[in-house]
C-alpha cells in the first residue's frame, strides 16, 4: 500500500504567456503509514504537488498511483481515491463552505456514507483531536480567529478517516502550543497506520518527524531522502528559500569553526558535545 | 522629549455582533478593558494564543472594528466618528492575516497600486511607489500576473506590497510572515527592520518569538486582556506562563537561558551568528 508518483509534470496555462512550469519530472514513493514532507520556497509547486495527490489536479505528464488506484481523468477510482486521500488546503478559506461548524465537519463523513448515528461522535472526536473549542461548533466557519479557521479545516478531513492526510501548510497561523500539539496529533495518526504528507516551511518539523524529506526547487526534486541525509545535503548545497533551523545552522556554523560538534537540530547535542555533560 | 503617541486604546472593550449571546466558549468578548499607547518609531509585537484576540486589536488600529466600550484614537482621532476614518487609514496602512481577502486587483501590479490610487497619490509617483514596493516584495517578475495565478505565498508578500505602496507613517501586519519560507521570512523581517530604522511605526503579530528580536516592545493578549507587556529581553528572560499562552520558547533561546543560567557568557540578543561567537571564544 502506498502513493507512487512517476515523471509527474504540470504546467499551467501551457501554450499562453501565463504558462507556468509549476512541476517537472517528479517522482517519489510515498508508503502507508509513513510520513513524508515536502518543503521548498514559494512558488516551489509544493501546492500543485498536494492537490494532484486526490485528483483536484489531474496529471498532464507522468503518472500517480493510490494503492494500485490510477489518479487520471474519468477514472472510476476517482471517489475511492477522494475517500483514501484527505486534502487539507493551504488557506482555510479554501475550504470552509458550511454555515456551521459542525456542518463543516460532519459534510465529509456524511458523503462518504457514515451512518448518521455516528455522525455526531465523529464530529466531537475530530474538533478535540485539533483541540478546537466546543463553543466553536454552533458558529459560522467564517466568523473564526485565523487559528480557529486552520483548526476547522483541518477537522474537517480528519472527521472522515482517510488513509492518507496530505496538508498544505497546516502550521501556518497556529500558535506554537496548537503547532506542537498538532505535530503530536500528526505522529499518533502515523502510528495508528494513516499515512501523513506535510507540505510545510517549518524544517524543524520536517527533520524530526519525517521518515523522507522531498525537496523543491522550480519545480523540480532537488532531493528525496531521509531528514539525516537532506539535512547534510541542503548544509552543502544551499537551496533557494530555504534556510536550516537555527539550532542546525549553529551547528554548522560551529563545525566551520573547527569545533567538534555533531550536524543537529537538538541543542543539548551541541552543549554537551562543547561541555561535556557535567551539570 | 515627550514621546508622540501613534495609537491609543482606551479601556476597550470589543463584542462582536452576535458573539457574547449563548455563552458558549468562543463568543466572550474578543478585547476586554484594553488599555494600551503605541507610540511613534516603534516596533511593538503582538502576541498571544489563537482566539485571543490579536487581529481584533490589530483591525482597530485603523478603524475596521470600532470598540463595543472605550475609544480608540489613532494621531489623537477617534475611530468612532465617520469623517476620521479616511485620514485615519491613510495613515495606517494594515496587512490583513489573510492575503485572500485584502486582494482586490486582478492583476498583480493594479492590486499594489490599489491604496495609493485610493490616497490620491499622483499617477505617476504611483507607477513608482508600485515599483519600488513589488521589487521589495519580490514580485516585480510577476507584475502582470493576473492575482489568481500566485502561489499562497506570493499572495502574502502582494498584500505586503500593497501597504507598503502606501507608504504611511504606520504599518499594521497581521501575521505577514505565516505563509512565507524561511528566505522570505528573513527578508520581510530585514525591510521591516530598515522601516524601523527609518523612523516608521510598526505593529506586527507573530507566533514565532524568534521574529521579534527586532521590536522594541512586546504585548501579550489572552483571552481580550493584555497578559503582559515588555521589552523583549524581559519576555526571554523572565519565566512567564509561556505555555498558557500559546508561546513557546524558540530552541535557539532556550540554549540560550540555559547557558545563561550556568553562567557561561552569552551575548546580549540570540542570534546565530552572536551565538556561535561567543561559544567559539
Ligand atoms: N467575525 C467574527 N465574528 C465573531 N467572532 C469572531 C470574529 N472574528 C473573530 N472572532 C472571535 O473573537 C475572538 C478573537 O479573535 P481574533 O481573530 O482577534 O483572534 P487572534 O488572536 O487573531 O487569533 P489567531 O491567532 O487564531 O489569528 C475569538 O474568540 C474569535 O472566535
Ligand atoms: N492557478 C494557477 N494558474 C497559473 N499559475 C499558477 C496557478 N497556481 C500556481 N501557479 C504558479 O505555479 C507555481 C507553483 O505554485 P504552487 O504549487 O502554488 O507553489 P507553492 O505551493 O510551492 O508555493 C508558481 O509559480 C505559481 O505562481
Ligand atoms: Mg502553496
Ligand atoms: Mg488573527
Amino acid at each position: 500500500m502506498s502513493i507512487i508518483v512517476s515523471g509527474l509534470g504540470h504546467t499551467y496555462h501551457p501554450g499562453t504567456p501565463l504558462e507556468t512550469h509549476a512541476l517537472r519530472d517528479i517522482s517519489f514513493k510515498f508508503p502507508a503509514g509513513t510520513w513524508f514532507s515536502v518543503v521548498g520556497h514559494t512558488g516551489s509547486g509544493k501546492s500543485t504537488l498536494a492537490q494532484h495527490l486526490n485528483g483536484i489536479l489531474l496529471p498532464m505528464e507522468g503518472e500517480i498511483f493510490i494503492d494500485g488506484l490510477e489518479v487520471k481523468e474519468k477514472s472510476p477510482s476517482l471517489r475511492d481515491i477522494r475517500r483514501k486521500v484527505g486534502l487539507v488546503f493551504q488557506y482555510p478559506e479554501q475550504q470552509l463552505f458550511a454555515e456551521t461548524v459542525s456542518d463543516e465537519l460532519a459534510f465529509a463523513p456524511r458523503n462518504w456514507g457514515v451512518p448518521e448515528q455516528d455522525i455526531p461522535g465523529r464530529v466531537a472526536a475530530a474538533a478535540a483531536q485539533v483541540g478546537l473549542d466546543e463553543g466553536c461548533l454552533g458558529r459560522s466557519p467564517f466568523h473564526l480567529s485565523g487559528g480557529e479557521k486552520r483548526k476547522a479545516a483541518i477537522a474537517s478531513v480528519l472527521s472522515s478517516l482517510p488513509d492518507y492526510l496530505v496538508l498544505d501548510e497546516p502550521t501556518a497561523g497556529l500558535d506554537s502550543f496548537s503547532r506542537k500539539e498538532l505535530t503530536r496529533l500528526l505522529s499518533g495518526l502515523r502510528k495508528e497506520g494513516m499515512g501523513i504528507l506535510l507540505v510545510t516551511h517549518d524544517l524543524d518539523i520536517a527533520l524530526q518527524m519525517s521518515d523522507r524529506i522531498l525537496v523543491l526547487d522550480g519545480g523540480r526534486r532537488t532531493v528525496c531522502d531521509t531528514p539525516a541525509a537532506v539535512l547534510d545535503h541542503l548544509r552543502s548545497h544551499p537551496v533557494p528559500g530555504l534556510q536550516l533551523p537555527e539550532i542546525a545552522a549553529l551547528s554548522a556554523a560551529l563545525r566551520e569553526r573547527g569545533k567538534d560538534v555533531p550536524l543537529t537540530w537538538d541543542w543539548k547535542e551541541i552543549k554537551s558535545a562543547l561541555f561535556g555533560s557535567q551539570k | 522629549m515627550p514621546r508622540k503617541t501613534v495609537c491609543e486604546l482606551r479601556d476597550v472593550t470589543f463584542v462582536y455582533p452576535g458573539g457574547a449571546a449563548g455563552g458558549s466558549g468562543c463568543a466572550s468578548p474578543a478585547l476586554r478593558n484594553v488599555t494600551l499607547s503605541i507610540y511613534e518609531g516603534e516596533w511593538v509585537a503582538l502576541l498571544g494564543s489563537n482566539g485571543s484576540g490579536k487581529s481584533t486589536l490589530a483591525k482597530h488600529l485603523n478603524a475596521l472594528l470600532v470598540p463595543s466600550q472605550g475609544d480608540c484614537l489613532v494621531y489623537g482621532l477617534s475611530t468612532r466618528d465617520e469623517k476620521n476614518v479616511f485620514p485615519i487609514r491613510s495613515t495606517v496602512a494594515m496587512v490583513f492575516q489573510n492575503p485572500e481577502n485584502q486582494i482586490v486587483g486582478t492583476v498583480v501590479e493594479e492590486d499594489a497600486a490599489f491604496g495609493p490610487e485610493n490616497q490620491g497619490v499622483p499617477p505617476d509617483e504611483i507607477v513608482q511607489r508600485v515599483e519600488v514596493a513589488l521589487a521589495v516584495a519580490g514580485l516585480l517578475e510577476k507584475r502582470k500576473k493576473p492575482t489568481y495565478t500566485l502561489s499562497g505565498g506570493e499572495k502574502q508578500r502582494l498584500a505586503v506590497a500593497g501597504a507598503l505602496a502606501m507608504d504611511t507613517p504606520c504599518l499594521v501586519l497581521d501575521e505577514p510572515t505565516a505563509m512565507l519560507d524561511p528566505a522570505g521570512r528573513a527578508e520581510l523581517l530585514r525591510v521591516l527592520r530598515n522601516l524601523h530604522a527609518s523612523g516608521k511605526t510598526i505593529v506586527s503579530i507573530t507566533h514565532r518569538l524568534e521574529e521579534i528580536l527586532s521590536c522594541d516592545r512586546a504585548i501579550i493578549l489572552h483571552r481580550g486582556e493584555i497578559a503582559w507587556e515588555g521589552t523583549v529581553s524581559a519576555l526571554f528572560l523572565s519565566d512567564l506562563p509561556f505555555k498558557e499562552w500559546g508561546l513557546d520558547i524558540p530552541p535557539l533561546v532556550s540554549f540560550w537561558r540555559d547557558l545563561r543560567a550556568e553562567g557561561r557568557s552569552v551575548p546580549p540578543v540570540p542570534t546565530v551568528a552572536a551565538m556561535a561567537d561567543a561559544l567559539c571564544q
